[in-house]
């Protein structure tokens, strides 16, 4: 690795404003809300001169603070932290897409960025198409595209389809082309966010397996995930943000540690052991929980329909003898609607020989939920149900993300919760409420 | 650490104006061809008959003009066929009126790729027109025909043509990037367009020949950028009597140069929050 310096940020910060207006309407501005309140602003300043913002709160909010970075040339970086931490931000400024507030950054060659796959694509297009129209989004000329395009094709499987509008595609194969586009891009710096949060494990592989490859011809990347394995395996140094600054920043595996067991992340494996919200004895108690997909593979985004898989592993104290413990997990949303309790006995399992430590896995099949964060508790507690060991309250959680095998339709939550495809049949047409037939005489 | 710009090809920076905004402006002159094909492709895959409504909407708007204006009203025609005046002023009409729609339109249109990947964003509200152009070409085969019908034979003047259709494209982008960049920042600007376009269409010499105006609100008059633009179609493909008032063709000219320098001025100076407010 050289010592070039290819990204230097120093102080940087982006401040955006949320207005709460009174009475909210619209997320929008709307010409007319901006007029009436600068008349209203101009009577209020007129009559009560000293308060002027009355009418409109603005609330100033720091998504990114202070971040100082420098990034040499051929590193591979990744970037973790919770949800709304400022990795977005901090990618969105690094690609232009917004300007900082105070601050500035250096960079030296050509960044692509690949925040979301498909950005660009036309479902009316055909993938050939589209291989083009997204190949010139992201900056590539047209040459560099015909050059790659038998590759993106391959990479891509999709062969057959290359004339076929995307709307007809499934959603894997779509991902697919999107990645495989985004993927033969040849920039200085490439800059990812999340690209890998979705899709089966063998494409998830696949893609992890084409980033190292990018790595390894010495380009810069930056690498946004909630997949700790994959910013382990990939990364050779980390930052982690927190609230919009950088709070821990050093070797990928080092700071990830660190970051796991603060018990504040939104990865797939959370470490239980000083885990904050619980209740119990302690007698018993949760040390580690993983949400985990079919195959076994860390991670907490789901598609609608998929198996998702809890795995947890609990201990007993000294001087704990029971032979017989019973296990519950309680699934709630994330507006707090407890949605259910899986006790261990109504699936018929039973912990009838416990001997000190146990390792479980529970696989929730066929998971058909509206896209949301969902939470998980894990519950330890006696055979009786009158001790509680340990009570690990909203500990896990994982996304259903929409899109997938069984629906491309968008699923707001407010229309629903449980994606159900009952069975519909059309009755011959002269059929008569089923009530009519109590009514008849019955003939002997 | 300090950071020497010099040692960086690229230095982003709050407030910072863009030394290179034109060079990349035109490095993605691609994403302009692509924008603009995709944007044609889309719009004739998803029509029954297709090309077909680029004919139309301009020679049904043509008839409801000719018999309103020409019929009813019996406004002079200064010696040509009344559909043949109408169609001269729609022609340009329609390629602005369309363009503005679409550019004033388009980042909205378009929000997720502003808000996923840095270009140069004047390409989107420039592309848009390209739809705009292609409408206006296979119309333009309509007035082709007409011509042939009413057997009028057009002169040397034609060759000015492509200049008058610029100056159509500039008159079109100048209020169509003000718009467009309003309309990230208020959404009830949308309403303003069709408002616009409609009211525009009788303030503008569509329907009638500019020389029925009085002569006291002339120059006035051609404070309408479109005014100087009709009348120089009319005089292009028509010849005299047609002609170009020039007083008022220099008030229309100043208006077009006056509004498509405020417009690019506007839309570069918001440009840098559209992904945020989008």
């Amino acid at each position: 690795m050289s010592t070039e310096v290819v990204i230097l940020a120093e102080n940087l910060g982006k401040r955006y404003f949320l207005t709460h207006r009174r009475g909210g309407r619209s997320q929008y501005t709307a010409l007319r809300d901006v007029i009436a309140d600068g008349v209203r602003n101009f009577f209020s300043a007129w009559l009560f001169s000293k308060d002027r913002s009355r009418w409109t709160d603005k609330e100033e909010f720091w998504a990114l603070r202070e971040v100082f970075l420098e990034v040499k040339k051929g590193e591979v970086i990744g970037i973790i932290g919770r949800n709304g931490a400022g990795k977005s931000t901090l990618l969105k400024i690094l690609s232009r897409i917004t300007e900082p507030t105070t601050g500035c950054v250096g960079l030296k060659g050509r960044v692509a960025s690949l925040l979301e796959v498909g950005t660009g694509f036309h479902p009316e297009l055909t993938g050939r198409e589209n291989i083009f129209l997204n190949g010139a989004i992201l900056g590539m000329t047209q040459a560099e595209i015909r050059k790659k395009f038998d590759e993106i094709v391959a990479f891509a499987e999709i062969e057959k389809f290359l004339d076929t509008p995307v709307k007809h595609y499934s959603s894997g194969m779509y991902m697919r082309l999107a990645f495989a586009v985004a993927a033969h891009l040849e920039p200085e710096i490439l800059v990812i966010d999340e690209v890998l949060a979705v899709g089966d494990a063998a494409f998830q592989k696949k893609c992890l397996g084409k980033m190292g490859d990018v790595a390894k011809e010495g380009r810069t990347v930056l690498f946004v995930s909630h997949n700790m394995a994959a910013v382990t395996q990939l990364c050779r140094n980390a930052i982690h943000l927190q609230n919009g600054r950088v709070v821990d920043s050093g070797p990928a595996a080092n700071v990830v540690n660190r970051y796991l067991a603060s018990g504040q992340s939104d990865a797939a494996t959370v470490d239980l052991r000083d885990f904050p919200t619980r209740t119990g004895s302690g007698t018993v108690r949760f040390e580690w929980g993983e949400m985990r997909g079919s195959e076994g593979e860390a991670r907490r985004d789901f598609s609608i329909g998929e198996d998702v898989i809890v795995a947890f592993r609990f201990q007993a104290g000294a001087g704990f003898h029971e032979r017989q413990v019973r296990l519950a997990i309680q699934l709630r949303t994330s507006d707090g609607i407890s949605l259910c309790n899986m006790a261990d006995m109504d699936s018929d399992f039973a912990i009838k020989d416990f001997c000190g430590a146990e390792t479980i896995s529970v696989r929730l099949p066929d998971v058909r939920l509206y896209p949301d964060t969902y939470y998980l508790s894990l519950w330890v507690g006696s055979i009786t149900n009158i001790d509680v060991y340990d009570w690990v309250r909203d500990c896990l959680s994982f996304e259903i993300v929409g899109g997938g095998q069984l629906t491309t339709r968008t699923l707001p939550r407010s229309a629903g919760l449980l994606f159900w495809t009952p069975t519909w049949t059309r009755l011959p047409a002269a059929s008569s409420p089923s009530t009519a037939r109590s009514f008849q005489v019955p003939t002997l | 650490m300090k950071l020497e710009s010099s040692e960086f090809d690229l230095v982003i920076e709050a407030g910072r104006t863009e030394r290179h905004y034109w060079m990349d402006l035109w490095r993605y002159r691609e994403l302009f061809y692509f924008l603009a094909w995709r944007d044609i492709l889309v719009r004739y895959k998803q029509t029954v008959i297709g090309i077909a409504w680029a004919l139309i909407r301009p020679v049904l708007a043509m008839l409801v003009l000719t018999v309103v204006f020409g019929k009813l009203a019996r406004l002079p025609s200064g010696d040509f066929p009344y559909p043949i005046l109408v169609f001269c002023g729609l022609l340009p009409w329609q390629f602005f009126s369309s363009s503005l729609s679409e550019s004033s339109n388009s980042l909205i249109a378009n929000s997720n790729l502003i808000s996923k990947v840095y270009f140069p964003r004047l390409v989107v509200p420039a592309s848009a027109v390209i739809t705009s152009l292609v409408d206006f070409l296979i119309a333009s085969g309509f007035l082709a025909v007409l011509m042939m019908w009413y057997q009028l034979v057009p002169d040397w003047r034609t060759v000015t043509l492509p200049l008058f259709i610029t100056i159509t494209f500039v008159a079109a982008i100048g209020p169509g990037m003000w718009l467009a960049a309003l309309n990230v920042k208020y959404r009830d600007f949308r309403y303003v367009v069709p408002f616009l376009v409609q009211f525009g269409l009788y303030f503008s010499p569509v329907g009638f020949s500019s020389s029925v105006v009085p002569d006291s609100w002339r120059l006035i008059y051609y404070l309408n950028p479109m005014a100087g633009v009709i009348d120089g179609f009319r005089w292009a493909i028509l010849g005299p009597p047609a002609a170009i008032f020039l007083p008022g063709f220099c008030i229309s000219m100043v208006m077009i140069v006056l509004l498509a320098v405020t417009g690019v001025w506007y839309f570069r100076s918001t440009e840098r929050a559209f992904a945020d407010v989008i």
